[in-house]
């Protein structure tokens, strides 16, 4: 009952201190908006990044042309070593008479050529397509099927898909460094501002000391009102994010200058990065105002 | 019965200045000491290290069975719960009015709301201030900051209250209407250390007088007049 009673004093009283102590608890909550509105596009950024990286893997597919002659029970055979093979997440059979069409389909000038030939003497070969679950292991799982009986050729555009993934490792560890570190200079900026605020109240805390007021009693209201500065902080940046990147979204249509550049789905994407700078918000307040105040507890 | 036992004390301070020398100081339940002494005698170290603002660099403090001197930083509220603390410049909350001002001190450790109400209600009572309560510090005099000081330090009931000069901004008939308070908290058995520069106050009082010199105890008058040999 007493635990209760004190904590619920405790909230009582920060959530006052906020607006008593109010210029200086903008100049945290404009610290907090500001900071965070950073954190926030770097955070749509990077994801986006990710995003892009990950529909590009995606679409890489591992191309097997078959001997010619195989027969269709050889054919299947070659179908079942391949689903053997480690990474190997789907296999798709293409009739090399489906291919003749799809490329006719696709270009005109091929229906002149390929027209002449006949299923039997079609320089067109069957192929399987193969999707890998790690894309890093893509030339792995080629070289393994590359060893297999009745394969004439195996194709996944070497040089320019191991750029590709090399250059989306890169973007991807640079977008989640660049996330961390603002995060921690957000805290370090936050925790800085907090503590000027809380110099300024030194004889507050040094007077709930002198009352007998012990460690824990005096941080718990500060903690409590660096978790209102950071919730309050948070309130614009998620605002921007959640309205911005909906009309950004709305705007470009879902995809930036190609189908291949699709912007993730606002839904739930805002709501989650919503939620990740509230906690941060929160967390950075409460670790904040922690810090600022322990300082000041050794009168 | 000792309240208050000091025994070899010493304060060396980091630049070290020696403000006090083994210093033996014993006072009972219920007493009204006053500490004088010049400026440097060291009495603002001897109440400081009362209410472990200051630690001692050897020696015992022992305040009613707790040995203040080995107090450890984040035990210190263990003491300052058992006194209460008058300063010369108040120490309020500028920003809370006076009934939370001496509230505060009874929210600290939890007390009911109910329970809160009537005791500063009766303290606030006690040093006149009452009808003051809803009022901002900034909107009192210094007389009446120094009673809401008072009301903060006693809400608590502790026996032993410390008071550093809590009439050195005051003028002589607001002096005279403090130590009145003073008294007759006494007077509810709250034993009660003065440190003061105060002539008039320490010859109208006539209660026991401690006089320091540099860092020493020179004489200690059991009921003392002031006299002009120390101050």
């Amino acid at each position: 009952m007493k635990l209760f009673r004190m904590l619920g004093r405790n909230i009582r009283d920060s959530f006052k201190s906020v607006f008593r102590n109010f210029s200086l608890s903008l100049a945290s909550i404009s610290c907090i908006t500001i900071t965070l509105i950073v954190v926030a596009l770097s955070m749509v950024l990077s994801a986006n990044v990710n995003n892009f990286a990950d529909n590009v893997e995606k679409d890489l597919t591992i191309v097997v042309f078959i001997e010619r002659g195989a027969s269709d029970e050889i054919i299947e055979k070659l179908g079942d070593s391949i689903d053997l093979l480690n990474y190997v997440e789907s296999k798709t059979f293409k009739d090399r008479m489906d291919i003749t069409k799809e490329m006719i389909e696709e270009d005109r000038t091929f229906e002149m050529i390929l027209s002449k030939y006949t299923r039997e003497n079609t320089p067109v070969r069957d192929e399987y397509l193969i999707k890998v679950t790690d894309i890093e292991k893509i030339g792995e799982v080629a070289d393994n099927i590359r060893k297999l009986d009745n394969v004439y050729g195996v194709e996944y555009g070497e040089t320019i898909i191991d750029s590709l993934i090399t250059i989306f490792d890169v973007l991807r560890k640079a977008s989640y460094i660049s996330v961390i570190a603002l995060v921690l200079v957000t805290a370090f900026l936050i925790s800085n501002t907090i503590k000027i605020t809380i110099f300024s109240r030194k004889r507050e805390i040094e007077i709930m000391r002198l009352v007998g007021a012990s460690n824990l009693n005096i941080k718990i209201p500060f903690i409590f009102e660096g978790l209102f500065l950071g919730i309050i902080g948070t309130i614009i940046p998620i605002i921007l994010t959640t309205y911005g990147y909906v009309a950004i979204y709305q705007h470009f249509n879902g995809q930036v200058f190609s189908p291949f550049l699709k912007l993730i789905s606002p839904t739930p994407f805002v709501y989650q990065t919503s939620l990740l700078l509230l906690v941060i918000g929160m967390l950075v307040g409460m670790f904040g105002s922690y810090r600022a105040v322990k300082k000041h507890l050794k009168i | 019965m000792d309240l208050i036992r000091m025994k070899n004390v010493k304060k060396v301070y980091k630049n070290g200045v020696t403000a006090v020398y083994d210093l033996d100081l014993t006072i009972e339940k219920g007493e009204f000491v006053f500490v004088i002494g010049s400026t440097g005698c060291g009495k603002s170290t001897l109440i400081k290290m009362l209410y472990r603002a200051e630690k001692p660099t050897s020696g015992i403090i022992n305040i009613g069975g707790i040995d203040v001197a080995k107090l450890k930083n984040r035990n210190v509220y263990k003491i300052r719960r058992k006194i209460g603390v008058v300063f010369q410049d108040f120490k309020l909350l500028e920003r809370s009015t006076v009934y939370e001002n001496v509230a505060f001190t009874l929210e600290v450790f939890g007390i009911p709301k109910a329970e809160i109400h009537e005791k500063v209600l009766k303290v606030l009572d006690l040093v006149g201030l009452k009808h003051k309560v809803k009022n901002y510090p900034n909107q009192l005099s210094g007389g009446e900051q120094q009673r809401v000081a008072i009301a903060r330090a006693i809400v608590n009931g502790p026996k032993l209250l410390i008071c550093d000069e809590p009439t050195g901004n005051l003028d002589e008939t607001t002096s005279l209407g403090i130590m009145q308070v003073l008294e007759e908290i006494n007077k509810l058995g709250t034993t009660i250390i003065m440190v003061t520069h105060d002539t008039d106050i320490v010859q109208r009082m006539q209660k026991r007088v401690v006089l320091l010199d540099s860092g020493r105890i020179l004489k200690d008058y059991e009921k003392g007049t002031y006299r002009h040999e120390a101050i």
